[in-house]
């Protein structure tokens, strides 16, 4: 019953954040409500069990991806977002589309998955048993997604520095 | 005791808002959020397939896409802010032109 | 333990923890002033109360019957909702901070902190991360030159130290092997030949806490990384716009920043509650643990408050190269001998 008013709750406060992404039409409002989503969903996580993907949810999603985003907004100083020919095109036909096809998918989910029901902490991920898997079953998945954020680093750094402009010279310190 | 299905449902209906606000976002943040939103449903569905079938790996999963949307994010957004230097908008309408 | 008891102990140690926080900060703005006073060869507060002790008090008094300004340019949601944003999550990150032992009162075993979960540290840090959400609107929110400045400063300040502050603490966790903070508590218990502690910062990690101490200065918008907030330049950074309660609230931010940052160093680095506490009658033993805490903590504090009256304030770009390319790199490399030697050890 408590399972299921809490999963009810944040996963309400989860679809309000994500329609409020769409319906705002300044970035830093959606961009706000995106963390609230993000921070709802680690509750959801923990409901799961998965403790350690929900404190990495945080730490990661909320506190340091979407404070970039948050970053770029203020950088660029992106003011209200203007609609354009293409977005009514989209909203005429991509919208009822995937309207559609949610209900398809979730008719199915809940007539016929065949899924059966899950207690509070159903699978426990403590690290200790992530970071095992992580270093030994997966190992090899690990080390190249390494390799992704070191040319991910690199990539952001070359695109971000202005084009032409020399490197500033070198002061002291 | 929940239903699975339900957190399933969930994710669908946050992927769904993803794809939507790939749709009709005209800003190029925002369209990036969008992304990042369909990631998290997708997400939020290995945790609970990872509960259906007691396999810890679909966990581990979560921490791939993770970090792939981190080096997505890295880059996507050096990509905007090189873009708004050229172009001085953030309208992916007006960004159609492969050469200025 | 039947839920509406542990509903009740909850809602009392809540009460409690805020109470002991709120007062917390209100003595170390006290004590910064007395100590910076000092420092400065002035006396600090000295008028209300006997040295000045209900000086916060008075504070308090004088903000709260303040104006409220709003500004007319400030985009509304956003400009309020960014101290609360920034307090909240200043004072929700002590929740988890245990302060001693399990302590058994009126035949409730309870630990002395609101709640103790196994990846406490993560918790911490995960609230302290989104800590930078209510500086960063606040200087986008309040539509000024000087706020906006000290806002971006901000975010890339506090997303880049965050790096080298989580590295630090790997080492810790390392030779821990928990996340909970009681279990990284209890692992420091006992001593080398008798009397040097077995805390971490005898172990091997000294390097851990300087690179931590850098972190969290950064992390905290102190002198000398208090950038987003630097009076010559900026006027006040992202608070320039803010008033009455508002500052106040960020003030408050501040110092339970401030705070948290003290517990976490004393739980990871300074042996926690551990201390010589063999002595005495049993009531004397029970306390003696919090003591101890208490006291490394105002060690800590006062650190903050000596370097912020000795030390200059850095320049943006050289707190940026202090960050990536010094701090960073040393965690690293902290982080690899640590891992080597516990390797070889096991």
């Amino acid at each position: 019953m408590l399972h299921l008013l809490v999963f009810s709750v944040f996963g309400l406060i989860c679809v309000a954040g994500a329609i409020n992404l769409l319906v705002q039409r300044h970035p830093i409002n959606s961009a706000l409500s995106l963390v609230v989503v993000m921070g709802s969903l680690a509750v959801e996580y923990l409901l799961l069990g998965a403790e350690f993907v929900a404190a990495v949810q945080v730490i990661v999603y909320a506190g340091a991806i979407m404070v970039l985003f948050v970053f770029v907004i203020m950088l660029l100083n992106a003011g209200v977002e203007e609609r354009s020919k293409g977005s009514r095109v989209a909203m005429l036909f991509g919208v009822p589309g995937v309207l559609i096809g949610t209900v398809l998918v979730a008719w199915v989910l809940l007539a016929r998955s065949g899924t059966g029901n899950v207690a509070v902490g159903a699978l426990p991920g403590p690290p200790k048993v992530i970071g095992w898997l992580l270093f030994h079953d997966f190992l090899l998945p690990f080390e190249v997604t390494s390799v992704l954020v070191l040319i991910a680093i690199m990539g952001a750094v070359v695109l971000a520095s202005h084009p032409g402009s020399k490197q500033p010279d070198k002061r002291e310190g | 005791m929940v239903p699975l299905s339900y957190y399933l449902v969930l994710s669908g209906i946050l992927f769904a808002c993803g794809v939507t606000g790939f749709l009709i976002k005209r800003n190029i943040i925002t369209v990036f959020m969008s992304i990042e939103l369909m990631l998290n449903g997708v997400n939020l569905s290995f945790v609970a397939f990872a509960a259906q079938w007691h396999a810890l790996s679909g966990q581990v999963f979560v921490f791939f896409v993770m970090v792939v949307a981190a080096a997505e994010a890295t880059v996507g957004l050096a990509i905007i802010i090189a873009v708004y230097r050229t172009r001085e908008t953030l309208n992916v309408d007006r960004i159609n032109l492969l050469k200025l | 333990m039947t839920l509406s008891v542990f509903i009740l102990v909850s809602v009392i140690k809540i009460v409690v923890a805020l109470g002991i926080l709120l007062t917390a900060v209100a003595y170390t703005v006290w004590l910064e002033r007395k100590v910076v006073g000092h420092i400065q060869n002035r006396w600090g507060p000295t008028r209300v109360g006997p040295f000045g002790l209900l000086q916060p008090l008075a504070d308090g008094v004088k903000f709260i019957f303040k104006e409220d300004l709003l500004p007319p340019h400030v985009y509304k949601p956003l400009y309020i909702a960014a101290p609360m944003i920034a307090l909240i999550f200043a004072l929700t990150s002590i929740s988890v901070i245990p302060i001693g032992n399990w302590v058994t009162v009126l035949g409730i075993h309870t630990p002395l902190e609101i709640t103790d979960v196994n990846i406490g540290l993560l918790i911490v840090l995960g609230i302290t991360s989104l800590g930078v959400y209510g500086v960063a609107l606040a200087g986008w929110s309040s539509n000024s030159k000087y706020s906006l400045l000290g806002g971006l400063r901000a975010g890339a300040q506090m997303v880049s130290y965050e790096i080298s502050l989580g590295l630090s603490l790997v080492g810790v966790l390392i030779m821990a092997g928990s996340f909970n903070l009681r279990e990284i508590v209890d692992a420091q218990s006992g001593t080398f030949w008798g009397f040097i502690p077995r805390w971490n910062i005898f172990q091997g990690q000294i390097v851990a806490f300087f690179i931590y101490l850098m972190a969290a200065y950064a992390e905290t918008n102190r002198i000398p990384f208090d950038l987003p907030e630097a009076e010559t330049e900026l006027v006040a950074g992202y608070h320039t716009e803010y008033s009455a309660m508002k500052f106040a609230m960020f003030f408050m931010a501040e110092y339970a920043n401030m705070i948290t940052v003290a517990c976490l160093a004393t739980l990871l680095f300074l042996g926690g509650w551990n201390g010589p506490h063999r002595f005495g009658p049993p009531l004397l033993q029970a306390v003696l643990p919090v003591f101890w805490f208490a006291v490394k903590i105002f060690a800590f504090l006062f650190l903050y408050i000596w370097v912020r009256g000795t030390l200059p304030r850095f320049r943006y770009d050289q707190l940026m190269a202090f960050g990536w390319k010094f701090l960073l790199p040393l965690a690293i490399a902290n982080l690899v001998i640590t891992a080597l030697i516990v390797a070889l050890r096991a």
